[in-house]
């Protein structure tokens, strides 16, 4: 038999198409995915090294900023743990994010909002999870934004993830939004997840835990990729 | 009543949006200076092994028209049919070759490229061997989870009529969509149809 990745819960996640979010009216397929087992070509993926990483990777107050330079903006850590759906840390997990700056603002140039750039914050950081799965960067708190959906939309802040497991088949991007924040329950792009619970494990809570005083609050924000069945036995091959 | 089965739900997905590019190709999106190249631009590291091929495609709505703002990552063995993964179990993969490639659909074209080598050929579950394929997974703006899907290859009309997913489909009629279109001299094009005629065969794996 093969261990196989736990099914991914296609009503858990967002349907392929949201008509509320316009976008993917045109953009979801209509017909049913193929469904079969998990084989080698999903079971095995890219795993990178903390070699790979510069020291300001993972801090996006700094890692674009010209001399003594800082973003501008709430300051705070984001941190938390990628474990699996059977509660087990996932090392080695490479975490890429990217985000707007303090006003709402992407440095990107199909992006046209009035608010201004920020000359010390470009808005992309990366780390890898540690033996237990722990990561951590530090960043500022990125302003709301509007979008043009129906006339008045604004998206809630908002710091994108893209994450890699051990396995193709974990490859999942995500959004993690902020404890208390009105526009949550007001957009449409969050709204094409199907139930508040699924919503609500996206919304990282204020950590005083972990808040440097006088210096940046923090913010923790647990990521769950799919599970693997059992762990793989390097000398048992029977159904790979 | 019995004990709580206790298991955490996976992360639900959101969309990439349209300004993935300046988390995952910051220096595409003119953001320099953070990382040192993007991720994933360079599948072949070396003197590798197999024969070198360019894949090239498209991401087309159900209007017909191509994503100018997708990013497309694919995955495949070697020539020898091993990954280059710690979840490799069967041998080392040729240690020139990533096997992993990242690419943004370009913002006038919407067009694609990888340089990559061919793949050699994986079992399935059951020990038959799937046909050389890679696997495509494909993230945007309006793409509310990643999409999965494999381009096979035209010049493998035996292996693929063999190969255990592509029989697997129920509407054969189906799994042309999941062939690239042979260019001549190594370069197969490969467009992904997300909807609507000669929609696309997405995978739920």
């Amino acid at each position: 038999m093969s261990n196989g990745y736990v099914n991914r819960d296609r009503r858990w996640h967002p349907p392929s198409i949201t008509p509320d979010y316009k976008t993917s009216v045109a953009r979801g397929p209509r017909h049913a995915p193929l469904s079969f087992p998990t084989t080698l070509v999903e079971e095995t993926g890219p795993v990178f090294g903390h070699d790979m990483l510069g020291k300001l990777d993972n801090d996006l107050i700094l890692n674009f900023a010209k001399g003594d330079g800082m973003a501008i903006g709430p300051r705070i850590i984001v941190h938390g743990q990628v474990r699996d759906e059977f509660g087990r840390g996932v090392p080695g997990a490479l975490i890429e994010v990217w985000q707007a700056n303090a006003g709402g603002r992407y440095r990107h140039k199909k992006e046209s909002y009035l608010a201004p750039l920020d000359p010390n914050f470009g808005g992309c950081g990366r780390c890898i999870s540690d033996a237990q799965g722990f990561y951590e960067f530090r960043t500022i708190m990125p302003g709301p934004y509007p979008w043009p959906n129906t006339m008045n939309d604004w998206r809630p802040a908002h710091i994108h993830f893209s994450i890699f497991g051990a396995g193709f088949a974990q490859r999942l991007i995500t959004q993690m939004y902020f404890e208390g924040d009105p526009l949550i329950w007001r957009c449409p792009i969050v709204d094409t997840i199907p139930t508040r619970e699924g919503i609500e494990s996206l919304v990282a809570a204020l950590d005083m835990a972990r808040t440097v005083p006088m210096d940046a609050r923090a913010y923790k924000f647990d990521i769950t990729l799919r599970g693997r069945r059992q762990t793989m036995f390097e000398n048992r091959m029977e159904g790979l | 009543m019995v004990q709580p089965l206790s298991y955490l739900k996976e992360s639900p997905s959101q969309t990439a949006g349209p300004y993935v590019h300046i988390g995952c190709t910051p220096n595409f999106a003119e953001i320099k200076g953070v990382y040192p190249q993007d991720l994933g631009h360079e599948m072949i590291t070396g003197d590798v092994q197999g024969q070198r091929i360019r894949i090239t495609g498209r991401v087309i709505d159900g209007t017909g028209t191509p994503l100018r703002d997708a990013l497309v990552e694919i995955w495949q063995p070697d020539a020898a049919g091993l990954f280059n993964s710690p979840a490799e179990t069967r041998g080392t993969a040729d240690p020139n070759f990533t096997g992993w490639g990242r690419c943004a659909s370009d913002m006038t074209t919407g067009k694609f490229a990888f340089d990559t080598v061919k793949p050699g050929a994986v079992p399935f579950v059951d020990g038959r061997m799937q046909a050389p394929h890679v696997t495509l997974w494909i993230a945007a703006r309006g793409i509310n989870l990643g999409l999965h899907t494999r381009m096979y290859f035209p010049d493998e009309a035996d292996a693929n009529a063999a190969d255990p997913i592509l029989s697997r489909i129920e509407h054969q009629t189906r799994v042309k969509t999941l062939i690239g279109e042979d260019k001549g001299d190594g370069h197969y094009h490969f467009d992904i149809r997300l909807q609507g005629h000669n929609e696309t065969v997405f995978f739920d794996i």
